[in-house]
């Protein structure tokens, strides 16, 4: 039998996910980045081996996320995509006919428009780290609640206080304000999810026709908090998937099974886990630029490094045949 | 004296190739990078658009070597870039440099005084030569465009990873090198020959995506991110609504070669949707968008420093040329805090999104 990986390093989550030809999922798995996004691959791909039942047999390999390319380097991917492909791609396979999806993860926020499953629009976050999941931890924290319950109190809100949701700094200085009024901890939470859907749909999705079916995912769509704020805003019900916090690593798995399709894979193996792999660098000074060129080493060679303006160090290790 | 112009793309090769055979002598910046935005940056109004901040670091790092003449182009008009070279002077003159200013801007009342600049600049040189020496300068922005142009063409198709690069440096130096005009189509040539012979798969299908915006974001590269070898690295043919020497023609030489192309066509196109001049490449952008759509291209990107007034407006009635055409349209905008990770994530999602459109072959709802 065969299976397909996926793998999705973010700012603040690694998930790796197998599916089986069928596309289904069969196993997935949700870690912690903590900023080495090394180890943490390594230590899925470890927990995910333990996990499998024997016969099953890697055929293809995606990764995505903004280590996208580290982790495709270390573990010999078959396609690395971005965010919005591979979610765009889960999202319609999980919810056929789904025309917006809306993206809330830890440092981005995205809009995907599909007509007729292609994508036609998209947006990310430009500005500010306003309504992204990185500061509703940080509020959840500072208010000393489990981010975990942070939706099911804001559902117990009787009237949601109104925060100023522009930027992340202001909205917490509003927040701060409104509790020295008095308002009790429920408003408070349920204003914020308010002040980060408008601030959401102001300033990401800036116009664009968002319409049914929606799905949402990203790892806030565990709140059900931010879920019943969209659904009052845009005055229709939004759909949670059910590996919704997975949706990146799912569609390059999905992509994966395109992309090998009648071919072999590139997947150096489960024993990539147990290698050693170094990251390191240095400032080149061919030129004023002194572009900071990392390279990636494994066992003391260099597999892969990037970085430069010129491309006289990522070009000197890239592909003789051009993948394209 | 020793003059300086400031960075745009390869139109220091050009400007070097006229000034030097009217034996001006020339300083010619380091490229543009990050210490030149970092010096930039320092000087600048904080609300001014990249070009500035550019142009102002060349200046600083080109008095180190010397230069104690700008030569600048000014202009009338919706767009500050009118005067930008007042300003740029005014803030070198305010931190100690010792700069003397020429502004080549079209006459207010006579013509005398644009050729009075001229003049200035070239000394005890007869027209006869002078003209001579334009004419040169404009050959070689030709003899750039071409080479370019056929770089666009040949990178998404390239069987090596970097070929067509390095092709294109050394046909470029092949054109530097050139010092009188008859020696020219030689070089050209030759150069041409190093870009025929990149090894290429013509068989690969590629997109076809047009650029269009401001012209400084345009022409030089380090103010893009070099959004045209990215995009070529993605398998993306990318054509440019403004060239150099066709800018040139239009602006300096009012036309006067003909069959050059420029942005008459386009301004034609844009009455449409933008029925006046907004200043800049306002209507052009707009109108070279129409233009892309007519051709059949996959899709368009617009380019803009932050803050240029005439790109906003046209960016405000791109999304109606879009639907209306049916054409993806993207909107860039770079500044000193643009992230590399950031466009590239963009650029991507883009071109796949272009992509799957045309093995779909679906048209958008």
């Amino acid at each position: 039998m065969y299976g397909y990986l996926g793998i999705d390093v973010g700012s603040v989550s690694t998930n790796i996910v197998l599916t089986g030809e069928d596309g289904t999922v069969k196993h997935s798995i949700y870690l912690r980045t903590r900023g080495r996004p090394i180890e943490v691959v390594q230590q899925g791909l470890k927990q995910m081996q333990a996990a499998l039942p024997g016969k099953i047999k890697v055929a293809g390999v995606g990764t995505t996320g903004s280590g996208r390319h580290l982790a495709g380097v270390i573990i010999g991917a078959d396609i690395i995509k971005n965010e919005i492909t591979t979610h765009a791609v889960a999202a319609s396979n999980v919810v056929p006919g789904v025309q917006t999806i809306l993206e809330i993860g830890g440092q981005d926020s995205k809009i995907i428009i599909l007509r007729n499953g292609v994508v036609a629009d998209f947006a990310m976050n430009t500005v500010c780290a306003a309504g992204t999941g990185s500061f509703l931890d940080q509020q959840a924290s500072r208010l000393n609640i489990q981010i975990e319950d942070f939706g099911s109190l804001a559902l117990q809100a009787a009237v949601p206080v109104r925060i100023a949701g522009r930027c992340a700094v202001f909205a917490e200085s509003d927040m701060i304000h409104k509790q020295q009024m008095g308002y009790n901890v429920p408003d408070i939470l349920a204003g914020l999810c308010e002040a980060l859907v408008r601030n959401y749909l102001n300033n990401v999705g800036k116009g664009k026709e968002i319409l049914p079916p929606v799905v949402f995912q990203g790892g806030v769509a565990a709140n059900v908090g931010m879920k019943a704020a969209f659904e009052k805003a845009l005055g229709f019900s939004v759909h949670v998937p059910l590996y919704y916090n997975v949706m990146g690593a799912l569609g390059a798995a999905m992509l994966a099974r395109e992309a090998t399709n009648r071919k072999s894979t590139g997947f150096r193996g489960f024993d990539v886990a147990d290698r050693e792999f170094k990251a390191g660098g240095f400032a080149c000074d061919g030129c004023p630029n002194i572009c900071e060129v990392v390279e990636i080493l494994e066992s003391g060679q260099v597999i892969a490094c990037w970085g430069d303006r010129c491309g006289r160090w990522s070009n000197a290790l890239a592909h003789h045949e051009k993948i394209s | 004296m020793k003059v300086v112009y400031p960075h745009m793309g390869h139109m220091w090769i050009c400007v070097k190739a006229m000034l030097e055979y009217l034996d001006v002598e020339v300083v010619v910046p380091p490229p543009s990078s990050k210490k030149t935005l970092l010096l930039g940056v320092k000087h600048a109004p904080e609300f001014a658009c990249m070009p500035l901040k550019l142009n102002l670091g060349n200046f600083m790092e080109a008095a180190e070597m010397g230069a104690d003449t700008i030569v600048m182009a000014g202009g009338c008009g919706p767009c500050r870039f009118g005067y930008y070279a007042h300003v740029e002077h005014a803030i070198l003159r305010d931190l100690g440099y010792r700069y003397q200013l020429v502004v080549l801007e079209p006459p207010q009342k006579h013509i005398g005084e644009l050729l009075g600049k001229i003049k200035h600049i070239t000394g005890h040189q007869s027209w006869r030569r002078v003209i001579n020496g334009i004419r040169f300068g404009y050959h070689k922005a030709e003899a750039v465009d071409q080479l370019e142009k056929m770089s666009h063409y040949c990178r998404p198709r390239e069987t090596r990873a970097g070929a067509t690069d390095r092709a294109l440096q050394s046909a470029l130096r092949e054109i530097i090198a050139v010092d009188r005009p008859e020696k020219l189509p030689a070089a050209l040539n030759n150069a041409m020959g190093m870009m025929n012979a990149v090894s290429l798969d013509k068989q690969r299908p590629v997109l076809r995506i047009g650029l269009v915006g401001e012209i400084y974001t345009l022409l030089e590269p380090f103010s893009n991110l070099d959004i045209e070898r990215k995009l070529g690295g993605m398998g993306v043919e990318v054509d440019r609504s403004i060239y150099l020497s066709e800018w040139i023609n239009e602006h300096l030489f009012m036309g006067l070669k003909k069959n050059k192309g420029g942005s008459k066509l386009a301004k034609q196109k844009a009455i449409k949707y933008l029925g006046h001049s907004v200043g800049g490449h306002g209507l052009e952008t707009v109108g070279s968008t129409v233009l892309y759509a007519e051709r059949g291209y996959d899709g368009v990107i617009q380019l803009l420093p932050f803050t240029c007034m005439p790109e906003i407006v046209a960016q405000s009635i791109l999304p109606r040329v879009s639907t209306e055409l049916g054409i993806p349209v993207m909107t860039l905008i770079v500044d000193e805090q643009s992230g590399e990770a950031g466009l590239v994530t963009r650029l991507e999602a883009f071109v796949d999104l272009l992509a799957r459109r045309k093995q779909t072959g679906k048209v958008l709802a």
